[in-house]
């Protein structure tokens, strides 16, 4: 028996509800991708788990097996993170969706990982609460996905990302221990490692997350613009006279025109460009930065203010919705996630149109503007024979561009499988085996979803290929090897 | 089922948390992706397994998820197609074939279920021994209503004051043998507001039944059939009461795309939703003073399957005294979905009682919907759950403004 077959066995010991162990091959490879579906992989086995007990358990037995474990949330992570393995267990959270505590007066929830990222706001809108990240796919995205990645979203410019709204996690450890990782924690900041860990650290049981309170005034701005070059400007002029919007985020005409086709979002005709401005905060202040916002957008052609909420949500609408919606201008596509610095926006953006040109590969531009996290959606036609290749070569050339000025090669999709190749191009081997380092403290196994995040697949005490001897850390008495 | 439609997916997962199964149960293959995958799976060469064709079953069909799809993947086609194809290859265990003949044999000829109108006491009290013989005939039983007297209606009710349209009028299979008095207030209504309504006798079903479970050719000759009803009847619009028959009918030109001289008389015949019609009309009559609170659920055949939302509620709260109270998670099927109560009985129960609950909640003393099957799927939800609320189509409810009486 393999390895995978004997542990298949013995995890009926541990999880013996009825449909929570899948085997069958067709159910399986429902689950072989998340929402980036150029990379799939037939998991070995999917447990639909039920509790902290239970992950610990089935990790516990992946330790005895040396079977790989991969956990999922709602499978909706773009840059492949919950790929599963083919010789692995995929354990998936979503089931396990309890919000099991919510503590107003000190502005705190206990929620199980499977919970959506919007349900937790539902559960405490009508108290006047709200969880502050908000990725594009909050309604179904799950919160210990959002805890793998550190997801971000349009919000975060000026409330910050996952990890900014997170106070605990309690979390099975790569080698099946269960223990809480709390903010308050003195000594090293174990949470702020985790979170963003992409799976590697070990699996979120439950999380506590921080709510904010719902802003006394909100004010929506839809400004419409003849050029991308021109809301750039806009977006400069706004940071640079110190407003800090709650968002600020670019589509291209391209963008614009898949969000018409799939939600009919009723934007300005004609725009080259749209800036979406969400201001927030006391009403006296949102105010006085609506009327600066009038003065800075002086060269749109069109201002749209939302009455109310209704409003708001139609021209959140489109933005939310762009990532799916260029199916419909595009048989297919990559969305791509990088980050430059905000004042290279338009240089960068005149040399993806570019590198548009030379490929005949168009790309749509999506953009939280604000923080200069750029989505560029590479569009092709995946019947057309070569066209994939291309795409490929643009959507890889655009992270080249990202790191030359001085930015990331993800904002907040995460590395996952998709991108360990670029870690390279922005880290040397040096930054990379450090990293490592911190791995293999957590999983000196290499069985919490392997394959990710880093270039090679390198066993922990393993040394790099360039490199053959100590590590300079560990040489130098600043790191040990566990 | 056709490829191109199964590329337009992209896999982003949008369409999850409005799925019922999915809500249900959290996992991917009771999923519209997970769904979609699977017929991809079948168009690559799998054969259809008795575990995918049950996924495909479990799918009440209610296209929350087309509503919610930012691609624009039409689920609905999709899974016609699919059960299409599940009921030439797939081969259904014996006791399952008998009560699926059963109901296919049963519920779309009105005739036939006229005949079990004075059995419908007796199957109540015979329920616990039909649940043991199988959980679809006690579903069944347990869902029979309480039938009142039969309403013959006219073949053609004269509109009241000037005449501003001829329509035409679905009567439908359980809709007419079962709930005659839902018909009967859709014809007042309609004359009230100054409609000159034909009623064509003998009207069969219009197909919906069988296209939504993939018994296509029965579906097309219904169709045929009730077109040519109409057309001898003499009208170009038909008014519908019943949200699966609404939406069916809407689609018999892709239905019938293979004939395309059936086609043509299909599209030449327009189809709309009774709330649709009396919206686009305006009101004409007046509206006498309904002191109550009702809540609103959103058939799914209308909501997402029609679009139509904003009409009813509009027709509603036009009602002096009303006020409309909406049902939280209204998006979330009720779990009747035309015969899917029969089928799967404890998915649609797990889903009767969430929605029963959240009805429960507005603290409404009428439920309002579109759709006979959802009202009484909800109220004996509801009844399980102890309570109780009284239910009422829209057209009841405007009948009951228009002619000054209470509901």
């Amino acid at each position: 028996m393999t390895p995978l077959a004997e542990f298949i066995t013995a995890l009926h010991g541990v999880a013996s509800g009825e449909g929570e162990v899948i085997t069958d091959p067709v159910r399986l490879r429902t689950y072989e991708c998340d929402g980036l579906t150029y990379h799939r992989a037939t998991p070995g086995v999917v447990v639909l788990a039920e509790s902290a007990t239970q992950i610990a358990a089935i990790v516990k037995l992946c330790n005895r097996y040396g079977v790989p474990f991969v956990a999922r949330g709602s499978g909706t992570g773009l840059s492949g993170g919950a790929l599963p393995r083919t010789d692995g267990v995929l354990i998936v959270t979503s089931k396990m969706r309890r919000v099991l505590e919510i503590d107003l007066p000190n502005r705190r929830a206990v929620v199980e990982p499977g919970v959506t990222n919007l349900a937790i706001t539902e559960a405490v809108r009508e108290q006047g609460y709200y969880y502050a990240p908000d990725p594009s796919s909050q309604q179904i995205c799950s919160i210990g996905g959002n805890v793998a990645e550190n997801s971000g979203g349009a919000h975060c410019l000026k409330y910050g990302f996952t990890v900014n709204h997170v106070e605990a996690c309690e979390i099975v450890t790569p080698d099946g221990d269960i223990v809480v990782l709390d903010r308050m924690d003195p000594g090293y900041d174990l949470l702020g490692a985790f979170v963003g860990s992409e799976g590697t650290l070990g699996v979120a049981t439950k999380v506590t997350v921080r709510l904010s309170r719902t802003p006394e005034a909100v004010t929506t701005v839809l400004a419409a613009f003849a050029s991308i070059e021109q809301g750039g400007q806009a977006v400069s002029a706004i940071i640079g006279a110190g407003i800090v919007p709650a968002a600020i985020e670019m589509m291209d005409a391209l963008s614009i025109e898949a969000a018409e086709a799939a939600v009919a979002c009723a934007y300005p005709e004609g725009a080259g460009a749209v800036l979406i401005v969400e201001l927030d905060g006391p009403a006296e202040a949102v105010e006085r930065q609506f009327a600066q916002l009038t003065e800075i957008c002086a060269q749109a052609f069109e201002l749209r203010v939302a009455a109310d909420p209704a409003e708001r949500a139609a021209i959140w609408k489109g933005r939310k919705s762009a990532f799916a919606a260029v199916g419909r201008i595009s048989p297919a596509y990559i969305v791509q996630d990088g980050v430059v610095p905000r004042t290279s926006l338009p240089s960068v953006l005149a040399s993806i149109d570019r590198l548009s040109a030379e490929y005949g590969i168009k790309v749509a531009n999506v953009f939280h503007a604000g923080d200069g996290n750029l989505h560029p959606l590479v569009l092709f036609d995946d019947a057309e024979p070569g066209a994939g290749e291309r795409a490929e070569t643009v959507s890889g050339k655009i992270l080249d561009l990202c790191i030359e000025n001085g930015g990331s090669i993800t904002g907040e999709h995460g590395v996952g499988v998709d991108k360990s190749r670029y870690m390279p191009r922005m880290f040397s081997d040096d930054d990379l085996d450090t990293m490592q380092l911190v791995r293999c403290a957590f999983d000196p196994r290499n069985l919490s979803n392997p394959g990710k995040v880093f270039p090679t697949p390198r066993l922990c005490g393993e040394v790099p290929g360039v490199r053959k001897g100590v590590h300079p850390l560990v040489e130098s008495g600043k790191a040990e090897q566990f | 089922m056709d490829p191109k439609l199964i590329k337009d997916c992209v896999h982003c997962g949008f369409c999850l948390p409005t799925c019922p199964t999915y809500v249900l149960w959290g996992e991917e293959m009771d999923s519209p992706r997970g769904r979609i995958h699977l017929m991809k799976q079948h168009t690559d060469g799998t054969p259809v397994t008795p575990e995918m064709a049950g996924h495909f079953d479990a799918c009440l069909g209610c296209m929350a998820c087309v509503t919610a799809c930012p691609s624009g993947v039409k689920y609905d086609r999709l899974i016609e197609q699919t059960r299409a194809e599940v009921e030439r290859v797939h081969v259904r265990d014996p006791q399952e074939r008998a009560v699926r003949g059963l109901v296919f044999s049963l519920f779309p000829y009105p005739r036939r279920l006229r005949l079990l109108r004075p059995g419908i006491g007796l199957a109540e009290r015979m329920a616990p021994f039909l649940e043991r013989v199988h959980p679809s005939l006690g579903a069944m039983a347990a869902l029979a209503p309480r039938v009142t007297r039969r309403q013959r209606l006219p073949r053609r009710v004269r509109a009241r004051g000037p005449r501003r349209a001829v329509v035409g009028m679905l009567t439908g299979c359980v809709q007419g043998e079962f709930f005659p008095q839902v018909n009967a207030a859709t014809a007042r209504v309609l004359a009230l507001e100054g409609c000159e309504v034909v009623i064509p006798p003998g009207q069969g079903c219009c197909g919906a039944l069988s296209v939504h479970s993939g018994h296509e050719d029965q579906a097309r000759r219904f169709a045929r059939r009730t077109i040519r009803t109409f057309e001898r009847a003499g009208v170009t619009t038909v008014v519908v009461n019943a949200a699966g028959c609404g939406s069916s009918m809407k689609e018999y030109g892709e239905l019938l795309a293979g004939q395309p001289e059936w086609a043509a008389r299909a599209r030449a015949i327009r189809t709309v939703d009774l709330a649709e019609w009396l919206a686009e009309l305006g009101p004409a009559a007046t509206r006498h003073p309904l002191p109550l609170t009702i809540a609103y659920h959103d058939a799914c055949h209308l909501a997402h399957a029609q679009g139509i939302r904003a009409q009813p509620r509009a027709l509603l709260s036009a009602i002096p005294g009303l006020s409309v109270r909406e049902v939280p998670d209204s998006a979330i099927c009720c779990g009747s979905a035309g015969t899917y109560n029969i089928f799967q009985p404890e998915a649609a129960r797990d889903l009767g009682d969430r929605k029963a609950k959240s009805v429960a909640s507005t603290g409404a003393e009428v439920l309002v919907s579109a759709n006979p099957g959802c009202t009484m799927q909800i109220a004996s939800a509801m009844g399980r759950a102890g309570g109780s609320i009284r239910v009422a189509h829209t057209a009841e409810v405007l009948d009951a403004s228009l002619r000054g009486v209470p509901l």
